[in-house]
Formats: structure tokens, C-alpha cells, sequence
């Protein structure tokens, strides 16, 4: 966040993990399906991941859970996609923007997920979302340092 | 790991700071000054209680301009009660009942 782009509606979520391992493989677990259905609620992802592309998060049975477009793509330090869920016939229209900002600290790697949207996103979502994204970043530090991923439950959506 | 934990135990268990941590709860990304404004406490109490919670990653901060907002970070109390509780989960509800006594006992 401090290489010029400036911020100009403040995020909604901020969250930070240090996790003991390289940037390189932090970039791997984001972007590929064989880490992210370990720690991503057996969600798989389909992208090539450049600038532009468009981006897919899959659950188990087949369904798309969330969609959208890959705005930045600088491996591996930095991923910025929109993020729209696709099942949610309530969701608000306008894309809620994550952004993964991956940096070595030390012996450690700092991931940092914003969570910013221009949208009054509910605040059910918003709770919902957050408890999940918790779980999902403690489980990928798991994942990464023990080579097991945590034992975390979601259903699916109705 | 246990030094990070530690970090966390320490920071949470103050009452000030978890006030803090609730404002942030109740209103994500506040700046210094506002978060001082909900506080019975002296700006230099609130800074250093900030710092204190930063260090142990329970706050995340942006810069915004020459703003800095502080963001609610619970990802280090979910590492904990993961990794660490549900580790010894046949002993969860005593994990549980020490965690609540060093929590109560640990206010400096």
C-alpha cells in the first residue's frame, strides 16, 4: 500500500498473516487449485492470472462460487481481482475489490487480504465474509508451515 | 509460533486494549484521533496501546494519505483457537477455562 496507490475510498477489512515461507509459494496457494481446495472450503480456482483475464472460484459440486476479473497481477507480490459472488441474487452490483499484498518480513512473509468496495455492502455479507476470510488465511498459514491445512466446515449455499 | 502466541495472550490481556479492539469492531479503519474520541484515556495511552496491539497483529493499519486507519485483524485469535486449542481437543474445556484465567488473571 505504500507504493503510490493511493487509496481512494479506505478498505473495508484489512487482514494480516505472517507466515513462515517464501512469497513464492504464497503466490502458488493463491493461485493454484491444488493448495486452494485444502484451505479454501475445497474451492478450486480457473485463471491464467494475467492483467485483464477473467478469474473463477469453484466449489466442490461444479458451481461457480465467485467470479470476476484480475486487475493486477505482479508475482509475486501483489494480486488484485474483483470478487463477485455469483450465487447471491441479493448481492450488491457494484464489485467488492480484493487484493493480496504478499512481502517478505524477515524470515517471514506478511499476506495482506483488503477487502474495498464503493458498495453499501449489507452487513450481513460483510459479517459472514469476514469469519470466513479468518479462517481461510489461518488455515493457508497452516497449510504452508505444517503442510496440513485446518479442519474448517462451510456449507455449501442453498 | 509460541512467541507470537504470546504476543497475542499479552495484548488481549489488557482492558484497555480490548476496548480499543471493540471500537474497531464497531466501527472498522478509525485514525488515532477518533479512536481517542470514544476513549477515557490520554492520546499517549491510546498511541501506545495501538502500537502494542500492532506488534501483535490484532491491528492492521493503511495509510491513506498521511492518515493512518487502523483495522480489527482476528486472524491471529482464529490461529490461536485452531491451531492451538483444537489441537488438544479431547482437553478443549479445560483449554478453554485456562485460557479464560490467563485472560482474567494477566491485567498489567
Amino acid at each position: 500500500m505504500n507504493d503510490g496507490d493511493e487509496l481512494i475510498v479506505p478498505p473495508d477489512v484489512v487482514y494480516v498473516t505472517y507466515i513462515r515461507t517464501t512469497p513464492r509459494e504464497v503466490w502458488d496457494a493463491l493461485t493454484q487449485s491444488a493448495f486452494t481446495k485444502q484451505f479454501f472450503f475445497g474451492r478450486t480456482v480457473e485463471s491464467d492470472w494475467k492483467q485483464g483475464s477473467p478469474w473463477r472460484l469453484v466449489m466442490p459440486d461444479g458451481r461457480t462460487d465467485v467470479a470476476g476479473e484480475v486487475l493486477v497481477s505482479d508475482q509475486p507480490r501483489k494480486l488484485q481481482v474483483t470478487w463477485f459472488v455469483e450465487w447471491l441474487h441479493d448481492a450488491p452490483k457494484e464489485p467488492t475489490i480484493i487484493t493480496y499484498d504478499i512481502e517478505p518480513v524477515g524470515e517471514l512473509v506478511k499476506l495482506t487480504m483488503t477487502q474495498h468496495t464503493d458498495a453499501k455492502i449489507p452487513r450481513k455479507f460483510l459479517e459472514a465474509g469476514k469469519q470466513g476470510w479468518a479462517a481461510i488465511l489461518s488455515s493457508l498459514k497452516s497449510l504452508l508451515e505444517t503442510g496440513e491445512a485446518l479442519t474448517i466446515k462451510m456449507n455449501p449455499p442453498e | 509460533m509460541s512467541e507470537a502466541v504470546n504476543d497475542v495472550f499479552r495484548a488481549l490481556a489488557d482492558p484497555s486494549r480490548r476496548a480499543l479492539l471493540d471500537a474497531l469492531f464497531k466501527r472498522n479503519g478509525q485514525t488515532l484521533g477518533e479512536l481517542c474520541d470514544g476513549m477515557a484515556m490520554t492520546r499517549q495511552a491510546v498511541t501506545k496501546h495501538l502500537a502494542l496491539l500492532e506488534d501483535a497483529n490484532l491491528v492492521a493499519v493503511v495509510w491513506r494519505g498521511r492518515e493512518k486507519l487502523h483495522y480489527l485483524n482476528p486472524v491471529p485469535i482464529h490461529e490461536i483457537s485452531e491451531r492451538w486449542i483444537s489441537k488438544y481437543e479431547r482437553g478443549r474445556l479445560s483449554a478453554l477455562s485456562d485460557l479464560k484465567k490467563a485472560l482474567e488473571s494477566d491485567d498489567e
